[in-house]
């Protein structure tokens, strides 16, 4: 480990300023935020993140509440723990995908530390990213190269992927977020701003080293959910053990079945993009529809229409078609 | 008090070490921490070949609280062990010269005064490299090309009779490198005084540590002194002597301070041996009654470039069914990895997944129950030395376990037996074995004054209970309370005891404790009619006895006896002590002649969801044919555990390495897949027949250790073939093999 300077922050002023000094909020940066602390601690020791400040803030009052405002929207602080928020009596009830979601991720333990923030900024599990012992990885030195390419790469993503980069994101928050159409709120040096979480996360392109909206000095705050009318919420998850691993492939849907038909169909799935994955062809796909295998079928189709597989992660497309139908399936029949 | 003959032997009794475990009182080796202790940590390799151009420890040296940094070019010299006297799978000893053999090998070790400036050192030492394109291809067909290969076992003529076989099978099984992943990592703390080491090690073996360590630091065996009280799990991994031992010892012999090593979790997956890699041909040819005429079993393993460590896959082939023709042979595929080393079961685990694939295929082709096909081609005797079995009751274990399972009712229709929900159940099973036999042992033992006895043994308790056996034991010998037995064990200066491997302990150690006690008894009963305020005295030895803890006259009853503490007290002794011995299984006139193995058979049940390729194991029933069990709770959690394990090698363990540049990719908790509790099956039911098997001792207690893993991967892919039409030949099963028919049948699905 190397050493680090620690300062535990009250306000979110404080933070901000500290923060603003880091040349940039993306790999590299020299300042970070300690959340949860079991991704960035994670990544400190395998020398992959190498901030020189830490700001702790963890002692920011009132950024561990999930509150309903007004509007309908639930607030979610940055600081709710995953454990908890899973548990919130407003997630249980408007946004079932995304209590199952997080329960679907790592371990009790973990979920006990991890916060919305921390999740909604992991790095990728993608082993070469983690090893120094490889000097070729774009994301953490751009223009390197990407090991995983011509490696091992089975975990690896499908959509969204680069020539530089093919790494996966490893989120299951995240992609439930995706469905909810979440909106992340920030405060920077020039003051609060709202980023829906379509827009923030970036494709790897040939930059894959930037991996979200974020600038120096940026804090997230917390996340909102839209109001939503009644729907059926269901995320699945395939894996080949029944816990404690990232998703192979893994889908979050919300809808409604009215008069027999599709409606505010919503659809993404983890473990297979660059990104939490929203599938708007899917939706289309599905929208207005009566359900039934062959429409479930033509949307999953659809939804991998742009998929691109390495050697050994093929498999990935019928699985994630497999589990696409499974959830819909499921959901329509609930 | 307990009654006469009352005994513990086969109840399940829970262990007296539990508490210490519970309570975090029990001392792991990691948990010994002296006054002046430096911490080491070591720089490892980050090529897999190659050679060390320089090391720059300059900016390292010159951080806070380091000691001293240890290299090839600086270290003081180390030995490599006599061969076939102290056993060290990786025999070279670290930093011996600049050469690297494999990604992750030692080539600096740091000391410091903390953990954390010992950590930060170790990542500011600069190593240079000559890197080269190491050698890491997984086909290990080069060792089965028919010059590479070493005849093991042969009778009667395999090629004329599988050339003429009615029914036949030829197939090639594949099992990945499995990682040891005991949650306590491999760790040292050494103490070095006066010329002399105390070490405390993690270690299935502290004898053979003892002779290695000797031997490898150059100095008299009696100069070393090795403890381990208790071990977090070894599974074989911690059998031999690893590296960080020695690194740690040497550098405490040099620095004159205690220095302690923790190998962290990466380096379990290059610095201190795994299950290597094997590849299996098997040639099966059968009558078309089913009997069997041929089996031919050719297997290479990988193994490190500098050591010829390999699985003897062909364990159990030679013997487990009946044919009269048979060759087995082997040969080992040197690559860049780390020494492999033993791993539970090892050679007869990847060996019976092989053979019994090979039945279970076998007996498909022949339109034939697989328990049948068993039944039908058992064994009247070892066929491959033709000596009568100690014990064999292997056709109960397959009829017994049928029926618990439920056999009867299985539809042998690949994918037949559907659930309402629409999940497909797949019924598999396998037959097991794992050799028996003793390892020599001696003990002493001892009557106290304060009437508590003590047992020791320079054997280990490597989680699994012994403490609690050898307690056992000596109830059921002298009928003295288990809490008044003192079990000291765990440490060289008592008499040399038998390594925790090879599930030998248990067997190994009833004659010695028993003749221990018996000589402690003679000595107890002399000093009965001896002693001048004895109330025995003038008697004669053989007109008194010894029972619950009791000595008496023959001619009355034990309960007018007087207590061995009174004994003692009146003759003011501390104790009357007795030694016992007993040797090797091959040395013993009562099991010469005869062959000693455990048997089991498997059943499993998987459960298949076509619609989302996920496939679960459900059930299983294990019947064990291990000899006389001690205790029936450690025992059926030794097999439940191992079952578990199985699960494991069946569905998720593999490490995997980068072909190109040789380093373990998953060498991390999350990464390198063992089964969480969600995925143990939710039923398993094991049963031991519990036949003493007479040739091992009076007691005829065998082991079952690690019986319990054997067979189950094979019947875990012979359910995944019965549910999906999916025969997995090259272990784990994956997601990916158990798509191809859904992808076979609805090729769009595979399309983008
Ligand atoms: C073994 C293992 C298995 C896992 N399995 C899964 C899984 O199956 N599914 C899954 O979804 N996740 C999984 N995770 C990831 C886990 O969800 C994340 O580690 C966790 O959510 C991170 O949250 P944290 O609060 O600990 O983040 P931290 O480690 O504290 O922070 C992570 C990053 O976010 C930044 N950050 C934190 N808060 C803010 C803020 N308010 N504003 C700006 N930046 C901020 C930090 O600077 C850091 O860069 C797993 C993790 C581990 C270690
Ligand atoms: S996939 Fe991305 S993160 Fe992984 S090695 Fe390639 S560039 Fe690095």
């Amino acid at each position: 480990m190397i050493d680090f300077e620690l300062t535990r922050v009250g306000t979110p002023d404080a933070a901000v300023q500290i923060a603003a000094a880091t040349p940039t909020a993306q790999q590299g940066a020299t300042v970070r935020f300690i959340a949860g602390g079991t991704n960035l601690i994670d990544y400190m020791k395998l020398d992959v993140e190498t901030p020189q400040h830490l700001v702790d803030i963890n002692r920011i009052p009132d950024l561990a509440k999930v509150e309903k405002q007004p509007d309908g929207s639930l607030k979610i602080g940055a600081l709710v723990r995953n454990s908890d928020l899973a548990q919130a009596p407003e997630v249980l009830a408007e946004y079932p995908v995304l209590s199952q979601a997080l329960l679907s991720g790592a371990s009790a333990q973990l979920r006990n530390k991890a916060t919305t923030s921390g999740n909604l900024l992991q790095r990728t599990r993608c082993p070469y990213f983690r090893d120094l012992a490889y000097a070729e990885c774009n994301k953490r030195t751009p223009g390197s190269g990407c090991a995983a390419i011509g490696g091992y790469h089975r975990n690896h993503a499908i959509l969204g992927v680069s020539d530089q980069c093919i790494a996966t994101h490893a989120s299951d928050m995240d992609v439930a977020l995706m469905v909810l159409d979440a909106v992340i709120h920030v405060q920077g040096i020039k003051g609060n701003r709202t980023i829906p979480i379509g827009e923030f996360y970036k494709l790897p392109g040939t930059t894959p080293h930037i991996e979200n909206a974020l600038e120096p000095g940026d804090l997230i705050t917390h996340v909102t959910l839209p109001a939503l009318p009644e729907t059926k919420q269901i995320y699945l998850k395939l894996r080949d053990r029944a816990s404690y691993e990232f998703a192979l492939a893994s889908a979050a849907i919300v809808m409604q079945v009215q008069g027999g038909r599709l409606r505010h169909v919503r659809v993404a799935m983890g473990g297979v993009g660059t990104r939490p994955w929203r599938m708007p062809e899917a939706e289309h796909a599905l929208e207005g529809q009566a359900p039934g295998e062959g429409v479930f079928r033509a949307a999953a189709d659809a939804a991998l229409k742009t998929a691109r597989p390495h050697t050994d992660n093929a498999f990935k497309i019928p699985l994630a078609k497999l589990c696409m139908i499974r959830a819909l399936t499921t959901v329509t029949n609930a | 008090m307990l009654k006469e003959n009352a005994t513990t032997i086969g109840t399940p009794v829970p262990r007296i070490d539990g508490p210490y475990k519970t309570t975090g009182t029990a001392k792991y080796a990691s948990d010994h921490n002296f006054p002046g202790l430096l911490h080491a940590v070591p720089v490892c390799a980050t090529i897999a070949k190659g050679k060390i151009t320089g090391i720059d420890t300059a900016a390292a040296e010159a951080m806070r609280g380091v000691v001293k940094i240890y290299h090839y070019g600086n270290a003081p010299h180390l030995y490599r062990p006599i061969p076939r006297d102290a056993r060290v799978d990786e025999a070279r000893p670290a930093f011996e010269d600049e050469n690297v053999y494999y990604s992750g090998q030692y080539v600096a070790v740091v000391v410091a005064e903390t953990i954390e400036q010992a950590r930060a050192a170790a990542r500011a030492v600069k190593v240079s490299y000559a890197a080269e394109k190491p050698d890491n291809h997984l086909d290990l067909s080069d060792g089965l090309q028919e010059d590479a290969l070493h005849e093991a076992s042969k009778r009667g003529d395999v090629d004329a009779a599988f050339s003429t076989g009615a029914v036949k099978i030829d197939a090639t099984y594949v099992t990945p490198v499995e990682t040891h992943n005991p949650m306590e990592l491999h760790a040292s703390v050494a103490t070095y005084d006066n010329g002399k080491f105390v070490l405390y090690e993690t270690t299935q073996s502290i004898v053979n540590h003892r002779t290695a360590m000797a031997q490898m630091l150059g100095v008299p065996v009696e100069n070393v002194q090795i403890i381990m009280k208790f071990l977090g799990s070894g599974f074989g991994g911690k059998l031999w002597v690893w590296q960080h031992s020695l690194l740690a010892a040497s550098a405490a012999r040099d620095l004159r301070r205690p220095v302690k090593l923790v190998t962290d979790r990466h380096s379990q997956f290059t610095n201190v041996g795994h299950r290597p890699r094997t590849q299996q041909r098997l040639r099966l040819a059968a009558t078309v009654e089913g009997k069997l005429t041929c089996i031919q079993h050719d297997y290479s393993s990988e193994t490190s470039i500098l050591d010829n460590v390999g699985e003897n896959c062909g364990e159990s082939t030679p013997f487990l069914w009946s044919t009269p023709n048979l060759r087995v042979r082997s040969s080992m595929s040197h690559r860049n990895v780390g020494t492999p080393t033993a791993m539970r079961g090892p050679g007869a685990v990847p060996g019976l997944f092989a053979l019994e694939s090979a039945m279970d295929e076998l007996a498909i082709r022949l339109k034939m129950d697989p328990v049948q096909l068993r039944l039908l081609n058992e064994p009247e005797k070892d066929e491959s030395n033709g000596l009568p079995f100690s014990s064999r009751h292997m056709k109960e274990c397959l009829t017994l376990g049928a029926e618990k399972f439920g056999w009867a009712k299985r539809n042998p229709v690949v994918g037949s037996m559907k659930k309402p929900d629409g999940t497909i159940l797949g019924w598999g099973m396998a037959g097991a074995s794992w050799g028996a036999g003793r390892m020599p042992t001696s003990a002493n033992f001892a009557f106290r004054d304060d009437g508590s006895v003590r047992i020791g043994c320079a054997t280990q308790d490597i989680g699994t209970g012994t403490y609690t056996v050898f307690s056992q034991m000596v109830h059921h010998i002298t009928g003295i309370s288990m809490g008044r037995i003192e079990v000291a064990l765990g440490d060289t200066s008592l008499p040399p005891g038998p390594l925790s491997g090879g599930s030998r302990v248990t067997g190994s150690l009833f004659p010695a404790i028993q003749e221990a006690v018996n000589a402690a008894t003679k000595q107890l009963l002399q000093i009965a009619v001896n002693g001048v305020h004895s109330p025995f005295k003038g008697a004669k030895v053989d007109e008194l006895a010894f029972s619950e803890g009791r000595v008496y006259r023959k001619a009355d009853s034990s309960a007018s006896g007087v207590s061995f503490e009174e004994i003692l007290r009146s003759a003011n002794l501390r104790s009357a002590i007795g030694e016992g011995s007993s040797v090797a299984s091959q040395q013993d006139p009562k099991a010469k002649g005869l062959s000693l193995h455990s048997f089991g058979a498997q059943f499993v049940e998987v459960e298949w969801d076509p619609g989302i390729a996920r496939l679960r194991v459900s059930r299983v029933v294990t019947v064990i044919d291990g000899g006389q069990i001690i205790n029936l709770k450690a025992a059926t959690n030794q097999v439940e555990g191992a079952i578990v394990m199985g699960v494991g090698m069946g569905l998720l363990e593999e490490t995997i390495y980068d072909q190109r540049y040789g380093h373990p990719v998953n060498a991390n908790y999350a990464d390198y897949l063992v089964p969480t509790h969600a995925d143990c099956p939710p039923a398993i039911d094991v049963t031991f027949l519990d036949y003493p098997d007479k040739a091992m001792s009076e007691i005829g207690a065998r082991g079952i250790g690690e019986i319990g893993l054997a067979g189950v991967a094979p019947a875990i892919t012979a359910a995944v073939y019965h549910a999906s039409g999916v025969r997995v030949r090259e272990l784990p099963v994956r997601i990916e093999d158990l798509l191809q028919p859904i992808t076979k049948n609805h090729r769009a699905l595979f399309q983008p």
